[in-house]
C-alpha cells in the first residue's frame, strides 16, 4: 500500500498509471452523463410547483458539490505539498483551481437563472449565494496567485496557504443554510436523511453527480499530465516519451 | 515522520485551527446581521428598525391575500406561527407566491405594516410530481406541510 503511494507519488508512474485509466474514466463520464442528463430531461416527473424549471437543478446541485470537493481537494493537496514537498501534490492543487473556478460560476449562473423565475431575483446578498461568491474569488486568488510567481515552489507555497486560509469557507457554505436565515433553501439528498424527492427525481440527480465527478477526474487528469510534462520536460523519462513519438 | 515535516504539519494545522476559530469567533458575533431576514415575531418585539429597509421572512396566511381590483396593489399577512405582520406591496409578485408560501419581503415598517418594496419566494427543499401532490390533497394532507416542517417558521 505505502510503496503504491509513494510510486503514485513519483512522476513517471503518475504519468503511465493515469494513462491507463484515463480512457475508462473518460468513457464512465460520457455514459453517465449521457444517461444522466436523457432522464433527467425527459423522464424524470415535473415538480408541483416549479413545473420544468426545477430541472436546472440536474446541473446546478452537481456543479456545487463539485466546486466544494474540489475546493477541500485543492486544499489537501496544498497541505501534502507544503509538508512533504511532493512534486505531484503541488501539480494537482495548481491543476484544481481553474476547474474548480469554473464549477462555482456554473452553480452560481446556474443558481440565478433558477433564481429569477422562482424567487423572483437573480441574486439575493443572502448567506449562502454570498459564501459561493466568496469561494469563487478564493479560486480566482488561487489561480492569480499561480501565475503571480516566476519561481514554482513559490507559487506553489503562496497558494496552498491561500487554499488553506480558505477551507473555513467551505463548513459556512454547507450550513450557511441551518445557522441563518436564508432564501436558498436546505438541501434536498443529505447522506443521513431520506432524500426530500421522490426516487425517479433523485437517481438522476445521484448519476449526474457521479457523471460530474468522473468528468472533473478526466479533466483534472488530462491537466496534471501536460502540467508534469512541461515541469519534467529535461528529465530522462519524457525524453524517451517524446522520442517514442 | 521527520522532524521538519511534523514541525510544518503542525504549522498547518495550527494556521487552519486559529483561522477557523478566528472566522468562528468573527460570525457568532455578527450572527444577527446575516440573517437574511426578519421573522414577524422579531418584528412585532421591536428588533426590527422602525422607516429603515428591512427584510422580513414567513408564511403567507391562508386566506389573507387581498388584491386591489383596478392596481396591482395587495395586502396579505405574513405568520411564524406564533406573531403575524400586515404587508403592503404594489408590483408583481413572483409566480411562486400563494397563500401558505413562504416567502421574503423587503421593504420599510410603517407603525405595525410593513410596505414592501420587493416580495420573493422562498422555495422549501421538498420536490414532488403533480401527481403526488394531488394524491396528497386528496388524502387530506397538505404537500407544503408534508416531509419536514420548515425549520425557520
Amino acid at each position: 500500500m505505502w510503496r503504491w503511494f509513494h510510486k503514485l507519488g513519483s512522476p513517471k508512474w503518475f504519468y503511465a498509471i493515469s494513462g491507463r485509466w484515463l480512457p475508462w474514466v473518460a468513457v464512465a463520464s460520457i455514459l453517465l452523463l449521457v444517461v444522466g442528463t436523457v432522464w433527467a430531461l425527459l423522464f424524470a416527473p415535473a415538480d408541483y410547483q416549479q413545473g420544468n424549471s426545477y430541472r436546472i437543478i440536474y446541473i446546478h446541485v452537481p456543479a456545487a458539490f463539485l466546486a466544494q470537493s474540489v475546493y477541500v481537494m485543492m486544499a489537501v493537496a496544498g497541505a501534502i505539498g507544503l509538508i512533504w514537498k511532493m512534486k505531484l501534490a503541488d501539480v494537482m492543487a495548481k491543476c484544481c483551481a481553474p476547474i474548480g473556478a469554473s464549477f462555482t460560476f456554473l452553480a452560481l449562473v446556474t443558481g440565478a437563472v433558477w433564481g429569477k423565475p422562482t424567487w423572483g431575483a437573480w441574486w439575493v446578498w443572502d448567506a449562502r449565494l454570498t459564501s459561493m461568491l466568496v469561494l469563487l474569488f478564493l479560486y480566482l486568488g488561487v489561480v492569480a496567485l499561480q501565475s503571480a510567481f516566476t519561481d514554482r515552489n513559490q507559487a506553489a507555497r503562496a497558494s496552498a496557504l491561500l487554499s488553506l486560509v480558505g477551507l473555513v469557507n467551505i463548513p459556512i457554505i454547507k450550513y450557511s443554510v441551518e445557522w441563518w436565515n436564508t432564501l436558498h433553501q436546505p438541501a434536498s439528498l443529505t447522506l443521513t436523511e431520506k432524500p426530500a424527492m421522490p426516487a425517479d427525481m433523485w437517481v438522476p440527480l445521484l448519476i449526474m453527480v457521479a457523471g460530474f465527478y468522473c468528468f472533473f477526474t478526466v479533466v483534472l487528469l488530462m491537466r496534471a499530465r501536460v502540467e508534469l510534462l512541461d515541469r519534467e520536460r529535461r528529465t530522462g523519462w519524457v525524453k524517451d516519451i517524446i522520442k517514442a513519438k | 515522520m521527520h522532524p521538519i515535516r511534523r514541525q510544518r504539519l503542525f504549522i498547518v494545522l495550527f494556521v487552519v485551527g486559529g483561522i477557523s476559530l478566528a472566522v468562528g469567533l468573527g460570525l457568532f458575533a455578527l450572527q444577527e446581521n446575516i440573517n437574511l431576514f426578519y421573522s414577524p415575531t422579531q418584528i412585532v418585539e421591536g428588533e426590527a428598525p422602525d422607516g429603515q429597509l428591512i427584510r422580513a421572512g414567513g408564511m403567507v396566511v391562508d386566506g389573507s391575500v387581498k388584491r386591489d381590483t383596478d392596481s396591482l396593489k395587495v395586502e396579505f399577512q405574513i405568520t411564524d406561527y406564533a406573531e403575524t405582520v400586515t404587508v403592503e406591496y404594489e408590483g408583481i409578485l413572483p409566480d411562486l407566491f400563494r397563500e401558505g408560501q413562504g416567502i421574503v419581503t423587503q421593504g420599510r415598517m410603517a407603525g405595525d405594516r410593513l410596505v414592501a418594496v420587493e416580495v420573493l419566494a422562498k422555495h422549501d427543499e421538498n420536490y414532488m410530481s403533480p401527481e403526488v401532490a394531488e394524491a396528497l390533497e386528496k388524502a387530506g394532507v397538505d404537500p407544503q406541510q408534508h416531509g419536514k416542517p420548515a425549520a425557520d417558521y
